[in-house]
C-alpha cells in the first residue's frame, strides 16, 4: 500500500507508487513551537534591551560609583568590573527560566484546551516526537537563546564602555584588557548547560502536569509537592523533601562549581574563573543522573498520557 | 480492497456504552455517510478508526491497528474533525510549511492551487479568517494530501449554505476518485444525500441501517396517499406516517412488505424519501427526549429497526 512502508502490506493490489517526500517531523515540530510561542525569544530579547538601556544611562555616573566602591569595599576590582556583565547574563537566564516554566506548564495543556490537538494528531507525527519537541524547548532551545542574546549584549556593553572611556580621554584597549569577557562567556555557557541538566526534572514534571491537568495546571504542578512537604513535616517532623526541592532548584552551584579557591577563600559568583569549574564533580554527582532518570520517566509518562487524552 | 473492517467494536465511558459491538466494513472508493442522533456513537466510532481512542474488539484501518500504529496510519488517512481544530495562531504560510515538513504525501503546489481559488491570503492567521474560510483552508490542506481515507466529522458545522455546497462540490470534483474513500458524519443530511454512495445509521452504539444508496433508492418509497385510500394504505404496514398540509405521507420498506412498487403507485404520488425522512422513521421515536409529535406506526417502526 505504502511504497516506503516496511510494515506488513495490507493487500497485494497494484497501485501506482505514491510520491513521497522525505519529512522531518521533529524539526518541524520544534519550528511549530517557536511559531506558536514567540515569547521563547522575545521575552529574553526585551529583557536584554531594557538592561542595555539601563546600562547606557548608568554609564554616565558609573565611573564615580565604581571608584567609590573600590575605595570603600574590599571587593576585588575585577568583580566590580564584571558585575554588570554577570548581571546581564543572570537576568537573561532568570527570564528564560520563567518563560520555560510557563511554556512547559502550557505545552500539552494548551493544545487540548484550544482543541488543536485534533489537528496535530491528524498528521503523521507520533506522540513521542511531539512531547520531545516540546521538552527540547526548555532543555536546549532556551539555554541557546540565552547564550545567543547574552554574548552580543555583553559585547555591546563592552563597546559602549570603551567608547565612554575614549570620550573621557581614557584608553579603550586598557578597558578591554581589564576584564576577560571571553572567559566569562565560556563560564556562562558551562553554567547554562549545567542549569538545563540540573533543572530537567522540574521541566519534565511541568510537562507531565500539562498533559494530565483538565484545568488549573499551575495548581496541579505546585500543590502536590507542597502537600508532600507538609505531610512529611507533620508525620515525621523532618524536611527532607523540602531540602530535596531546594537542592533541585539551587543546588547546581554547589554541584558544578568550586566556590572556594585554593586557599579556601570564597569566590564571588559575579566572576568565576575557568579554573573554578568542576565538570568532573558535576558529572559524578548521583543527583544529576537521578534527576535525568526522573525526567526521562516523567516524559515517558507524558507521552503515554497524550496518547489517551483528547481535547478538554 | 477493504479500507475499514470492524468486528465487535465496543467502547464504554464508565456506565455509558458508546459503541456496543459494532460490525462494519467499508470498501475502497465509497463515500459513506454515518448518520445518527447526538450521542449515538458516531464520533467515538470515528475516533477509534483514527486511533484517537482505545477500544475493545477488532478494528483494522488500511490493514493497520489504528491504536498502536496511529502515526503510521496518518500518512494515508486525513481527517477534519471540526473547523475549530486548526490552531488559531497559525499563518496560512506556516500551515503550508508545516504540512510540507511533516507529511510525506503533501503536495504544496496543489494546496496553493486550491487556495488561489479562495480569498485566503498566505499571510493571514487562522484567527483572522471567517469560519467558512477556515474550513476552505482546512479542506485545501487536506485535499493536497494524497490520502486513501478521508474522515470528515461534522465538517460543515455552522457554515452557510453556499460554503456547504462549495465544500461538497470541491470534494467531489477536485478530490474524490474511485481509489479514495470518504466517511462523513453530519446532521445536515440534505447536503450529502446526492454525494454519498453508502448510508449508515447509528443509534445508541448500534448500527441501525447499512446500505448502499442504490439499495436505499430501490428499497424505500414514500407515498402521498389519497385520503380515500388511507385505510388501504395503512393495511400495508408503512414504517412511518406523517402529515404534511393535511395530507398523509406514508413511508414503506419494500423489503419487509409484500406489495411491490406498482401497488403503492396506485395509492398516490410516490417518491424516494429523503435521508432525513427515513432517519425520522427509523429513529425518530427511539429517543426519549423527543415528544411524539410525529404519528408513527409502532409495529412498523419496530420492523424498520429489526432490519
Amino acid at each position: 500500500m505504502n511504497t516506503q512502508s516496511h510494515t506488513e502490506s495490507f493487500d497485494a493490489q497494484p497501485i501506482a507508487p505514491t510520491v513521497t517526500q522525505a519529512t522531518q517531523p521533529f524539526y518541524w515540530s520544534v519550528r511549530h513551537e517557536l511559531w506558536e510561542n514567540r515569547s521563547i525569544y522575545i521575552a529574553p530579547l526585551i529583557a536584554a534591551a531594557v538592561y542595555l538601556l539601563g546600562y547606557l544611562i548608568s554609564l554616565i555616573w558609573v565611573p564615580h560609583s565604581m571608584r567609590a566602591l573600590a575605595a570603600t569595599h574590599s571587593t576585588p576590582q575585577i568583580v566590580v568590573l564584571a558585575m554588570p556583565y554577570a548581571h546581564a547574563g543572570m537576568l537573561c537566564t532568570a527570564i528564560a527560566f520563567i518563560v520555560g516554566i510557563f511554556y512547559s506548564l502550557d505545552s500539552l495543556y494548551g493544545e487540548r484546551r484550544d482543541r488543536s490537538i485534533l489537528f496535530w494528531k491528524s498528521l503523521p507525527v507520533s506522540d513521542r516526537t511531539t512531547v520531545l519537541s516540546k521538552a527540547v524547548i526548555p532543555f536546549v532551545v532556551l539555554p541557546m537563546v540565552v547564550f545567543a542574546i547574552t554574548v552580543p549584549l555583553q559585547l555591546i556593553m563592552r563597546l559602549l564602555s570603551m567608547a565612554g572611556a575614549l570620550l573621557s580621554g581614557g584608553s579603550a584597549t586598557a578597558i578591554w584588557r581589564q576584564l576577560p569577557l571571553f572567559e566569562m562567556q565560556l563560564v556562562l555557557l558551562y553554567g547554562l548547560i549545567v542549569l538545563a541538566l540540573w533543572h530537567a526534572p522540574i521541566y519534565a514534571w511541568l510537562i507531565l502536569v500539562s498533559a494530565y491537568a483538565r484545568r488549573a495546571p499551575f495548581l496541579w504542578a505546585v500543590l502536590p509537592p507542597i502537600a508532600i512537604g507538609v505531610f512529611e513535616k507533620i508525620a515525621l517532623d523532618t524536611s527532607h523533601f523540602g531540602w530535596l526541592m531546594q537542592d533541585r532548584f539551587f543546588g547546581f552551584t554547589q554541584a558544578a562549581f568550586d566556590l572556594k579557591d585554593k586557599n579556601g577563600v570564597p569566590i564571588d559568583p559575579h566572576f568565576i574563573p575557568l579554573a573554578q569549574l568542576a565538570p568532573g564533580r558535576f558529572l559524578s554527582n548521583p543527583g544529576l543522573w537521578l534527576g535525568l532518570l526522573v525526567a526521562a520517566a516523567l516524559l515517558a509518562a507524558a507521552v503515554r498520557l497524550r496518547r489517551y487524552q483528547g481535547p478538554i | 480492497m477493504t479500507v475499514i473492517e470492524a468486528r465487535g467494536l465496543r467502547k464504554a465511558f464508565g456506565a455509558t456504552i458508546a459503541l456496543d459491538g459494532v460490525n462494519l466494513r467499508v470498501e475502497e472508493g465509497r463515500i459513506l455517510g454515518l448518520i445518527g442522533p447526538n450521542g449515538a456513537g458516531k464520533s467515538t466510532a470515528l475516533n477509534a478508526i483514527l486511533g484517537l481512542t482505545p477500544y475493545e474488539g477488532e478494528l483494522k484501518v488500511l490493514g493497520r491497528n489504528p491504536w498502536t500504529e496511529r502515526d503510521q496510519l496518518m500518512r494515508d488517512v486525513c481527517f477534519i474533525a471540526d473547523v475549530a481544530v486548526l490552531p488559531r495562531w497559525m499563518r496560512v504560510s506556516q500551515a503550508l510549511d508545516y504540512l510540507g515538513g511533516v507529511h510525506p504525501r503533501f503536495d504544496r503546489a496543489k494546496a496553493e492551487g486550491f487556495l488561489a481559488k479562495t480569498d485566503i491570503r498566505h499571510t493571514s492567521k487562522v484567527r483572522e479568517l471567517s469560519k467558512g474560510m477556515v474550513t476552505q483552508l482546512h479542506l485545501a490542506l487536506v485535499m493536497a494530501i494524497d490520502a486513501k481515507l478521508l474522515v470528515l466529522d461534522e465538517p460543515t458545522l455552522g457554515l452557510d449554505i453556499l460554503y456547504r455546497k462549495q465544500f461538497y462540490d470541491s470534494l467531489l470534483s477536485d478530490y474524490y476518485d474511485r481509489s479514495r474513500t470518504i466517511i462523513v458524519t453530519t446532521h445536515q443530511v440534505e447536503d450529502v444525500q446526492h454525494v454519498l454512495t453508502d448510508l449508515m445509521f447509528i443509534n445508541r452504539g448500534h448500527i441501525v441501517l447499512d446500505c448502499s444508496m442504490e439499495e436505499f433508492e430501490s428499497r424505500y418509497l414514500e407515498v402521498t396517499v389519497h385520503p380515500a385510500q388511507l385505510a388501504a394504505a395503512r393495511e400495508l404496514m408503512p414504517i412511518h406516517e406523517r402529515q404534511v398540509l393535511g395530507r398523509c405521507i406514508l413511508l414503506f420498506d419494500l423489503k419487509t412488505i409484500r406489495p411491490d412498487r406498482r401497488q403503492l403507485t396506485a395509492l398516490g404520488d410516490t417518491r424516494t424519501p429523503s435521508i432525513a425522512d427515513l432517519f425520522v422513521a427509523l429513529l425518530g421515536d427511539k429517543r426519549g427526549d423527543k415528544p411524539g409529535n410525529k404519528p408513527s406506526n409502532p409495529a412498523g417502526a419496530a420492523q424498520g429497526v429489526a432490519l
